[in-house]
């Protein structure tokens, strides 16, 4: 990517880890671009990074700055990181800033296992996950839906997969937003979207996706209070984690809309500095549109989460001998990490209606917010953060710092640092795989090469990501957890 | 034949390919062969599946952009991958593809999986004739 130039010179320190390139830097940009990160990790962020952070500076109705969190790297259109808020009145919303995949998101589920009674069957434990969830290219899940049931998960998210048993009423308290965003508008879902979503429902994809098994190591409770709260016992304790989003259908809504704004900026005057990057008013017929397709998609990703959690219980049930409430799989909170929500924040003094596009970056409300679950309000919501295969994820919680600051937003990720390409140069899928088995990782993929562009060193270093939200105080270290078991597609 | 070759460093997390064609006919099966082998590796995929594909656009590069988006598609919809194809390109604005195209299931267990590609991206997205010849640049989104 050419760079504008002296876009990296312009950065001006503004705070031990908040960095500001100034509106001068950019013909066009209305407001300044903010980075949040420690400075090694901003001399880490690829310089596509400064080029798409002050793009999206430059879109109509951006209010304050535009963000990148400390885990960006380069995207199309946003960075991966990239936060923004436009005035739902004034404003436009653009699929860039959201990704093809719709609601990609994380979910924590906790069980009352301890590592000591997971290890004698974590190999039947991973073939049977594996077998359970389909991954990789071409998979479809076990759920049949007619056109019309499809519509309806559109609309009723993991609700429509608890009322038919996939899933526990209890569930959706711990989902962001319930599981279910309003404004899903099926009418507004191409045809061709929904064929390519219908038999994917329970599917986990490939790339970085990925349904992991991890263990609380001793030292790893970085807050008591909050890791009881959040049904965190102490070391040995197993969790699972996921991630995945909207597969086929939300890629669809995506690829459908980035060609419709395409065609319709010029005939609201606005042009952008990358085609990715192409918008239209928020509140105009196709940027009404999108939002209720996006929508539809988010839901449906809440449900594709739902029902693998479905089928991890159906899984842990068999192999231990017991029912899943009994194994204590409770799900611990699921977070979005790329979507666009009608948020209400204080500007200057007045509460606005802001459209919060947040691509590869999370949800982090502080304590005492109304969206926070009830049994969660006293700590903030729940925040996944997943990092690299080999090294493991943490569980953090929002702060009011993050509510003033970055439209109650923190990174989602550790953030690449080398292309699939490389990584595969430097090591092949089945000697990782096997590397991995021998430091106690049993890895189950459906593409071995896919393993090897995954691997831990194609990642920045997490922690560095996750003491940098702490030094934020964007959002607060609660635990942090160590695969020892990994299924990828 | 044309020739195709992944880009290492374009996209960091994704997949940046370069595409060249003799013909603008041969650039888009060339196109098509690179996006299976994405996918696939088309050496494990029994050629089973023969489909007639139509597509018209307004512009030349949103024709390539719809070709290759019909392959994620048909993966998707169908767990089908298609390596081979036969296309014409003709008119000027709308342009009309026609292609025949071969290709098979995607069989767990017997097909070695690749890359599963979410979406064309317009990142550095570009169509162009060169050197007697067509070159083009996708950024796929995996």
């Amino acid at each position: 990517m050419k760079i504008t130039e002296g876009l990296r010179g312009a950065v001006q320190r503004v705070d031990d880890c908040i960095w500001e390139i100034p509106v001068q830097a950019k013909a066009g940009m209305l407001v300044p671009a903010r980075l949040y990160a420690s400075g090694p990790l901003l001399e880490q962020m690829d310089d596509g990074v400064f080029e798409q952070v002050t793009n999206v500076a430059c879109l109509p109705g951006i209010v304050r700055a535009s963000l990148c969190m400390p885990d960006g790297h380069w995207g199309y259109g946003f960075p991966i990181g990239g936060v923004a808020a436009f005035r739902a009145d004034t404003g436009v919303i653009s699929p860039g800033g959201i990704g093809f995949d719709i609601n990609c998101g994380m979910r924590l589920i906790r069980t009352g296992l301890t590592e000591d009674e997971v290890r004698p069957r974590l190999h039947e434990l991973i073939a049977a996950l594996f077998n359970a969830v389909p991954a990789g290219v071409g998979a479809k899940g076990f759920v049949r839906l007619s056109g019309s049931e499809f519509k309806t998960v559109m609309v009723e998210g993991a609700g429509w997969c608890v009322a038919r048993g996939y899933g526990w009423p209890e569930d959706l308290a711990h989902i962001e937003g319930r599981g279910c965003l309003a404004g899903a508008d099926p009418e507004r879902v191409s045809a061709r979207a929904l064929e390519r979503g219908t038999q994917q429902l329970g599917t986990l994809g490939s790339g970085n996706h990925y349904l992991e098994i991890q263990v609380v190591r001793p030292g790893a409770i970085h807050d008591e209070r909050s890791a009881r709260v959040l049904g965190v016992d102490g070391p040995g304790q197993v969790f699972v984690m996921l991630h995945c989003g909207s597969r086929g259908f939300g890629h669809q809504v995506g690829t459908d809309y980035l060609k419709v704004f395409d065609r319709a900026m010029p005939q609201y005057g606005i042009s952008v500095r990358d085609r990715e990057l192409a918008c239209a008013p928020f509140r105009s017929k196709e940027g009404q549109a999108y939002f209720g397709a996006m929508t539809a998609a988010a839901n449906t990703a809440f449900a594709n989460r739902q029902v693998i959690t479905h089928q991890i219980r159906e899984v842990f049930s068999k192999v231990f001998g017991r029912d899943a409430h009994a194994l204590g799989l409770t799900v611990v909170y699921d977070v979005c990490h790329n979507t666009a929500k009608l948020e209400r924040h204080m500007v200057d003094g007045r509460e606005l209606e802001l459209v919060v596009h947040r691509k590869g970056a999370t949800r982090a409300f502080g304590p005492g917010e109304p969206d926070v679950p009830p049994d969660y309000r006293e700590i903030g919501q729940p925040v996944i953060v997943g990092g690299s295969m080999e090294t493991g994820s943490a569980l953090l919680v929002g702060t009011a710092r993050a509510m003033a600051e970055t439209w109650g937003s923190t990174a989602h990720g550790a953030g690449r640092t080398m292309s699939r390409a490389q990584a595969k140069r430097r090591v092949w899928g089945e000697t990782l795989i096997k590397d991995m088995e021998a430091r106690g990782i049993v890895v189950r993929a459906a593409s071995k090469s896919g393993v090897a562009e995954e691997a831990g060193f194609a990642y920045k270093d997490l922690t560095a990501v996750v003491d940098t939200l702490q030094r934020l105080d964007i959002s607060r270290r609660v635990v942090s957890l160590t695969p020892i078991g990994n299924i990828k597609g | 034949m044309g020739r195709y070759t992944f880009l290492d460093d374009v996209a960091l997390a994704d997949c940046a390919v370069e595409i060249e064609g003799r013909s603008l006919d041969d650039l888009f099966e060339t196109a098509a062969a690179a996006i299976a082998r994405l996918m696939v590796d088309p050496a494990t995929l029994a050629i089973t599946v023969e489909r007639t594909i139509s597509l018209e656009a307004s512009e030349l590069d949103m024709l390539l952009y719809d070709w290759l988006s019909e392959m994620i598609f048909l993966k998707d919809r169908d767990s089908q991958v298609f390596p081979h194809a036969r296309v014409r390109v003709t008119g000027d604005g709308p342009y009309r593809l026609a292609a025949d195209v071969q290709g098979g299931t995607i069989e767990p267990g017997r097909t070695a999986l690749g890359a599963d590609p979410k979406a064309v991206t317009f990142h550095l997205f570009a169509l162009e004739p060169r050197d007697g010849g067509w070159r083009a640049r996708v950024v796929i989104d995996i």
